[in-house]
């Protein structure tokens, strides 16, 4: 017979103190996760606070150094807001930066699912290199191709037109997007389209009516991606766009409101916060359904 | 056999039945590639190889006509002192910037999984630095160290700590810091979002598990969280890494290279002597400086992955 | 109106032939017969029910539905229907949309389909369900409503890949006993694969034990228990398995069931005198851990008494035990194949 294994049984006393001690470590745990999401959306959305500050003040009132720049010293004002509809294109860049965007994400979806399904699902013995092909591609960036790819425009006849970078964009676009979608599409379970096909579709049918509709979650990860690099993108459309009205915002906000040493500091400030807060509000969207997608078991499977 | 029912409709016959393209597998898997493979090669690999012939040649934007030089072009550059201070650069901003963007990331994406009052309005604000185009946060980060009306300075001032206004985009080391934060800002977010995918995929089963193998918050987050997150945090260092070597909006926007050439990055430094200068050969060189050190850095890191995954 | 399948010498190699998942397998299935394959994970018994389907193309050999070579052609055209383990319901369609998923590629008018559906809902008993969307529904309604998916087509073959695994042990009784019902009522032909042996053994008209991708033996579930081809089969069916004991290059096998006291063996027997260790009651019956000796080398055995058996066994002592001799297989012990009979010290009892 072995020995009773001796496990110090904890007094009431003792029970009752450590209780008193995780209730505390809960309220504080709590506390101070309050505390960091608190900060760190300060620190995130800060610089916005600023912008919209800026962006309603008078000359008279922003540059006083004197003055305490956290308040309205003067009363606030919407004038270079509207300066930036009267007197700049910044709605024109603003509709360029929206439909290259989206014509760009839909050039990605469209090369890129097919891709990320070919490599993932249909078993080649290439479907391995390919996709470290692909990645590589990646490792190109835009910042080594510039060069080149500016050459490239001015032969197929659009430089200085929006339509280069559509043309371009997708360079940027589909090797991530495609890598991504190879991710997500392994963790889909193969059953579902193997029934399909049992049940009487071909392998093509299968993907169309059960593969992409399961896809969604990486479709937006796809979509909140691919537009995102395309509106930050700057190289390129600093490099083959001069023309004002070809501009996107990144490149034409930039240059139309400073004008050699003259910035337009407020009007600067309200076209980042016309274009940051419905792009975030949009995308946080679209992530609050892709998180849900996850914890729902979509991808999970 | 037992009875059958006598609803159960006819069956067709098998004959006749033939294969049709959208059944094989091998064309399948051709004509979903091949668009993305043509579309690569063209705009990629042949500018890439485009990049490397420019290299060895005397083209500017003015004269597009091609001479081959031989390495002329690298003797130039590397004879240029701007040039080295801009590899060095790019090392630091990278360093720095990967290991803020990868412990902040991952502190934010810990945040945005937990359940707490108000998390949707807290999960928008944290989007915004990622989301909004760089050179349109890069302008709004140029007036928040405004060498006059920066409100850090005024902040500062009032509170004693400086006399004198910090001009942080005027000298080199605060420069440098300046682009390195603004950065960093603006990839977090990314970072945090890709992490928070990777945590939310832990089956509940291991966490609970090893609450009730007694493992503390640390305890968990050392020996759980991220050893079974680490293939998706070295996949967003990755991607932030790349992100962060080659780019250049934030440089571009925030100083311009200066003061003095003293921030250039490589990517900077290509832009601003390939298409500024209109030297496309000098340009070419300085951008091609990238690609080694890139083509290393992923290898070591899909190594890393591939290790973790196979365990 | 069913058809038979039959597949004959059936090679499958993954990895560039690394793999043998299906080694020269050849078999018929009869028209409205249920046909179990059963073995342990990773026998093959999956990979030749995704060959029959199509999903797989065999590496040589041919696989016949209803008497034509069907190699090379897509699942769609098989006309088959297959049941995966995890019911592989689409998640994004309601029940009903599930159901007529498969009559949508035969071109049917849009009502004769959902007639068709819902005549296949009613047959399963879910057609309260027919809105709801898979992941709203129980195990035993997936099941369910992947059968009643599998029915609609009117498929030459079931195929069923360990359909009860993911029920719970409760749910798993009386889901069987549906399975079998519905087959029954259809008379489809079927082949079902489980590593269950109490399914296969409940299931099948007849049964194909698999291992290492071979055929081990093929036969109604009475022949396959009582007359194992070879020791694989011996201890892979049977609960607890059947007993083996060495004697002279030969294994002596018999059922635990078959290991009783003296006195309730009936006709010849062998005797042997059994030292228990240790007793289990399961439902009623005992059974008795210990080491038997006298019937070849001593060796750890396992006796189940029927509760019709009252004997006192007590644990620690040794008791006169004895098998009938009409109960007693043999295997050469090195191929472990069935082998002639050999002579065991045998009395009348």
């Amino acid at each position: 017979m072995a020995a009773p294994v001796a496990t110090d049984a904890p007094s009431a006393a003792e029970t009752a103190r450590l209780r008193r001690r995780y209730a505390m470590r809960g309220v504080l745990s709590r506390v101070s996760l309050y505390l960091v999401a608190i900060l760190a959306a300060l620190l995130c959305a800060g610089p916005f606070v600023w912008s919209t500050l800026t962006a309603t003040k008078l000359n008279a009132d922003l540059y006083n150094p004197q003055h305490n720049p956290f308040l309205y010293n003067k009363p606030p004002t919407a004038d270079h807001v509207m300066f930036l509809f009267t007197d700049t294109a910044f709605a024109t860049f603003a509709w360029n930066t929206l439909w290259v965007g989206l014509l760009v994400v839909l050039i990605t979806l469209v090369l890129g699912v097919p891709a990320a399904y070919s490599i993932a699902r249909l078993n080649r013995p290439w479907s391995t290199p390919m996709g470290i092909g692909i990645f590589f591609v990646y490792l190109v960036p835009p910042s080594l191709l510039f060069l080149s790819l500016s050459r490239v425009v001015v032969w197929s006849g659009l430089q200085d037109s929006t339509w280069s970078l559509v043309l371009i964009y997708p360079t940027i676009t589909v090797p991530v997007s495609t890598w991504l979608l190879i991710g997500f599409l392994k963790a889909l379970p193969r059953d579902i389209e193997e029934q399909a096909m049992v049940d009487g579709y071909s392998r093509l049918g299968a993907v169309l009516r059960t593969v992409l509709p399961l896809l969604f979650p990486g479709v937006v990860a796809v979509v909140v991606f691919a537009f995102t690099l395309t509106a930050s993108e700057f190289i390129y459309a600093l490099t083959f766009i001069s023309p004002t009205s070809e501009k996107v915002v990144s490149t034409g906000v930039p240059t139309e409101l400073i004008r050699g040493d003259v910035f337009f500091w407020q009007s600067l400030q309200a076209a980042n916060i016309l274009i940051a807060v419905p792009i975030a509000f949009v995308f946080n969207l679209f992530l609050a359904r892709f998180i849900s997608g996850f914890t729902m078991g979509a991808v999970k499977g | 056999m037992a009875e059958t029912l006598t609803e159960t409709p006819p069956r067709q016959k098998l004959d006749g039945a033939r294969q049709r393209l959208s059944d094989r597998d091998g064309f399948l898997a051709w004509i979903f590639l091949v668009p993305t493979v043509v579309y690569i090669v063209v705009l990629v690999a042949i500018p890439f190889f485009l990049a490397i012939a420019f290299a060895f040649s005397d083209v500017t934007s003015g004269n597009p006509s091609y001479d081959w030089v031989g390495l002329e072009n690298f003797y130039r550059v590397f004879d240029d002192a701007v040039f080295w201070q801009a590899l060095r650069n790019t090392f630091v901003f990278t360093v720095i910037s990967m290991l803020l963007i990868v412990v902040l990331g991952k502190v934010l994406a810990m945040v945005l999984v937990a359940d707490f009052k108000g998390k949707w309005i807290v999960r928008f604000l944290v989007l915004l630095p990622w989301t909004t185009p760089v050179a349109l946060s890069s302008v709004t980060w140029l007036w928040l160290l405004h060498s006059i009306y920066s409100p850090i300075d005024w902040v500062l001032r009032n509170v004693g700590l400086i006399e004198e206004n910090s001009y942080f985009l005027g000298r080199p080391a605060l420069a440098m810091g300046s682009i390195i934060a603004v950065h960093v800002w603006r990839l977090v977010p990314l970072a945090a979002v890709i992490m928070m995918v990777g945590i939310l995929s832990i089956p509940d089963d291991i966490t609970e598990a090893s609450r009730i193998d007694g493992a503390g918050f640390w305890r968990r987050m050392f020996e759980v969280t991220i050893p079974l997150t680490f293939p998706l945090i070295a996949v967003a260092a990755l991607f932030g890494a790349i992100f962060t070597f080659t780019d250049m909006a934030v440089v571009y926007v925030l100083t311009g290279g200066g003061p003095t050439n003293s921030t250039h990055v490589l990517a900077s430094w290509s832009f601003v002597r390939g298409i500024g200068g209109g030297d496309i050969g000098q340009g070419a060189v300085i951008a091609l400086f990238l690609f080694p050190l890139l083509l290393a850095a992923a290898i070591l890191i899909l190594r890393a992955v591939r290790k973790m995954e196979t365990i | 109106m069913s058809v038979t399948v039959e597949v004959s010498n059936l090679v499958k190699q993954f990895d560039g032939g690394h793999v043998r998942a299906i080694d020269d397998v050849s078999l018929a299935i009869e028209e409205g017969e249920y046909l179990v394959l059963l073995g342990p994970s990773g026998c093959g018994k999956t990979t030749l029910l995704r060959t029959i389907a199509g999903l797989e193309q065999p590496t040589s050999g041919d696989v016949l539905i209803a008497g034509s070579v069907v190699n090379g052609l897509p699942p769609r055209v098989r006309k088959v229907a297959m049941v995966f383990q995890s019911y592989a319901l689409y998640p994004h369609k309601t029940v009903l949309a599930n159901i007529v998923f498969p009559l949508k590629p035969e071109k049917l008018p849009k009502q004769e389909r959902e007639a068709k559906a819902r005549w296949a809902a009613e047959l399963l008993g879910i057609d309260n369900l027919l809105d709801r969307k898979p992941r709203q529904l129980s195990g035993g309604e997936r099941q369910r409503v992947a059968l009643a998916r599998a029915l609609v087509r009117a498929p030459h073959v079931f195929l069923l890949d360990e359909p009860l695994s993911n029920l719970d042990a409760k749910l798993r009784a009386s889901a069987r006993d549906e399975l079998k019902q519905f087959q029954q009522r259809v008379g489809t032909t079927t082949v079902y694969v489980t590593h269950d042996q109490a399914e296969a053994m409940g299931l099948g008209d007849r049964i194909a034990v698999m291992d290492h991708g071979k055929l081990r033996q093929l036969g109604p579930p009475v022949e396959v228990y009582d007359d194992p081809a070879d020791t694989f089969v011996a201890t892979f069916i049977g609960s607890p398995p059947m007993n083996l004991i060495p004697r002279d290059g030969t294994l002596v096998g018999f059922r635990p069931e078959h290991l009783l006291p003296v006195e309730h063996v009936v006709g010849e027997r062998v005797d042997a005198s059994f030292h228990v260790d240790r007793i289990e009651y399961l439902s009623g019956d005992r059974h008795v851990y210990g080491t038997v000796s006298g019937i070849g080398k001593d060796t750890r055995v396992i006796a189940r008494l029927p509760a019709t058996v009252t004997d006192s066994v007590t644990p620690g002592e040794s008791h006169a035990f004895g098998v009938s001799v009409t109960r007693l297989r043999f295997f050469d012990a090195e191929s472990g194949l069935r082998s002639e009979p050999i002579q065991v010290n045998a009395e009348h009892g």
